[in-house]
């Protein structure tokens, strides 16, 4: 089963919904969209550093994505406005990835494959790699759970609780570090922040608890992962765009569907 | 034994000293005010108690297993947050149906468990976070500004609902206000707070002391002028505040 490609981009694609969506939420409650791109487009320094130290791209690209995201993290709220800090962090670390891809003679990358992804390339390794760091942020996320939220809500609130925000916070951190590497190859680094926002934005509207958020969230990511391989299989287009087209359609219509029954 | 026990408690921001020297105690089944200006470091009291920011001197002691019940100034859920009042109860340690049933019919809003968090009233949000406190039973309860942004009725019927649960439950009270006269009507005991504690005692005695009146001026303390306090009060100078008594208008 494993042997047919589409298979394993539908695994593949099933798997970082499952990662994404829940994290997403995450990222959407405590508005931290800018944070996800920025940890992003980070990963492909990571890319270029692990293709120059021949190590594992999924290494190096949660190596630096979490360097960057921890730097943001210590240096906000020290004379820099946070959407400044991350716009500076992260165009230039995305600059230094793409000219360091440059220095690397006699290996022939595909850079497109990792700015949009190659979710069609993935083989039975990555899909363990992916399925392997998807459970990982889900069960992260499963177990901080309720500290997760109450810190989400109110930091002092949470303090009040014996629970420690900074922590949670590391915990959400680390776990879009692992989002970030897992789907490098089946969006690329310009578009995880689409697949981990889109599905749970266009899950908001359909929601009443914040679990409900999160599940229905993952079904919608799941189900454009599958849509939008078959859609890109029929009209060949590109797959990892595709999958986001998908996912954006879903929060369109969810979207318009939240608000006919807001107003009946 | 005192529930808390704050001493010598000192908290800055950067080079900003917020509070000094400030000690203070809560007993069990007592109801202490902390009134003050904006900016006399009441909510940095309450958040160096919870634990939310560090201590730059002094020591707050709490009885071994001590549950407090925090109810913070304001909560503001993100309206991209789907939660419904229910659920909010229940964080972060869950608790049973019961519990959660009894702590919003004790906070005066039974009936609203289904409702979503972002589209209830201020007043309703207040009592839902004060039911929030009391699902978990708590020895001592936290309040910051509990009626701001009130109208002075719903103020008082809050007032009411605070001295009701207390008397239910039996817990002690940690309330910060700036309202005086409600808060006379409630408390057992007021702390001054500007920076340190300026005086404190029995809500008609502090009323009447200098250091209130010099704070926030004479129009609310005229018809308690007749009530003359001996202040023991002194100071190193080491504080930016006039202490000296205003000559009232009256």
């Amino acid at each position: 089963m494993l042997d047919d490609f589409m298979m394993r981009a539908t695994l593949a694609g099933i798997g970082v919904a499952f990662a994404a969506a829940p994290l997403g939420s995450f990222v959407v409650w405590r508005r931290m969209a800018y944070f996800g791109d920025a940890t992003a487009h980070a990963a492909i320094l990571g890319v270029a550093l692990s293709l120059a130290l021949s190590t594992s791209i999924f290494v190096g690209a949660v190596a630096v994505a979490l360097v960057m995201a921890l730097t943001v993290s210590a240096l906000s709220g020290r004379g820099y406005a946070m959407d400044t800090l991350l716009g500076v962090m992260a165009h230039s670390a995305l600059a230094f990835g793409l000219v360091a891809v440059s220095f690397l003679s006699g290996v022939r990358i595909d850079l497109m494959a990792y700015l949009f992804g190659d979710i069609l390339a993935v083989s039975r390794g990555d899909l363990g790699v992916i399925w392997g760091g998807a459970a990982l942020v889900v069960m992260l996320i499963a177990w901080r759970w309720q500290r997760l939220l109450t810190s989400t809500l109110n930091e002092d609130l949470a303090y009040s609780c014996g629970i420690d925000p900074k922590r949670e916070k590391l915990a959400l951190t680390l776990s879009l570090a692992i989002t970030v590497a897992v789907a490098i190859k089946v969006v690329g680094v310009l578009l995880i922040a689409a697949l981990l926002i889109i599905p749970a934005a266009a899950a908001r509207p359909l929601s009443r608890t914040p679990e409900g958020m999160a599940i229905t969230a993952t079904l919608i990511g799941a189900a454009s992962a599958v849509i939008g391989l078959r859609t890109a299989y029929v009209f060949d287009t590109p797959a990892g765009p595709t999958i986001v087209c998908i996912a954006a359609l879903c929060f369109v219509t969810a979207s318009i569907w939240g608000g006919i029954r807001h107003l009946v | 034994m005192s529930l808390i026990r704050v001493e010598h408690l000192g908290v800055s921001y950067g080079a900003h000293q917020a509070l000094h020297n400030v000690g203070l105690t809560v007993e069990p089944n007592e109801i202490v005010t902390v009134v003050g200006p904006n900016g006399s470091g009441k909510t940095s009291l309450l958040r160096a108690i919870v634990g939310a920011i560090p201590l730059t001197a002094g020591t707050v002691d709490k009885k071994p297993d001590l549950r407090i019940g925090y109810v913070p100034q304001r909560l503001h859920v993100d309206p991209t947050l789907p939660i419904t009042v229910e659920r909010f109860l229940r964080l972060p340690n869950g608790v049973d149906k019961q519990t959660l049933d009894t702590a919003l019919e004790r906070a005066g809003v039974p009936d609203i468990a289904s409702r979503q968090m972002s589209q209830l009233s201020g007043g309703q949000l207040q009592r839902v976070l004060l039911a929030r406190a009391l699902a978990n039973g708590p020895d001592l309860l936290l309040l910051d500004e509990p009626t701001q942004g009130l109208d002075q009725q719903a103020s008082a019927a809050f007032y009411r609902l605070i001295e009701k649960v207390r008397r239910e439950t039996e817990c002690s009270v940690l309330m910060i206000s700036h309202e005086l006269h409600v808060v006379m009507a409630a408390s057992d005991r007021v702390i001054c707070l500007n920076g340190h504690v300026c005086c404190q005692g029995s809500p008609d005695i502090v009323s009447s002391a200098p250091e209130y009146r010099a704070l926030f001026g004479s129009g609310t303390g005229g018809a308690l002028a007749l009530y003359r306090h001996e202040h023991d009060h002194s100071h190193d100078g080491d504080c930016d505040h006039d202490h000296s008594p205003k000559e009232a208008a009256e």
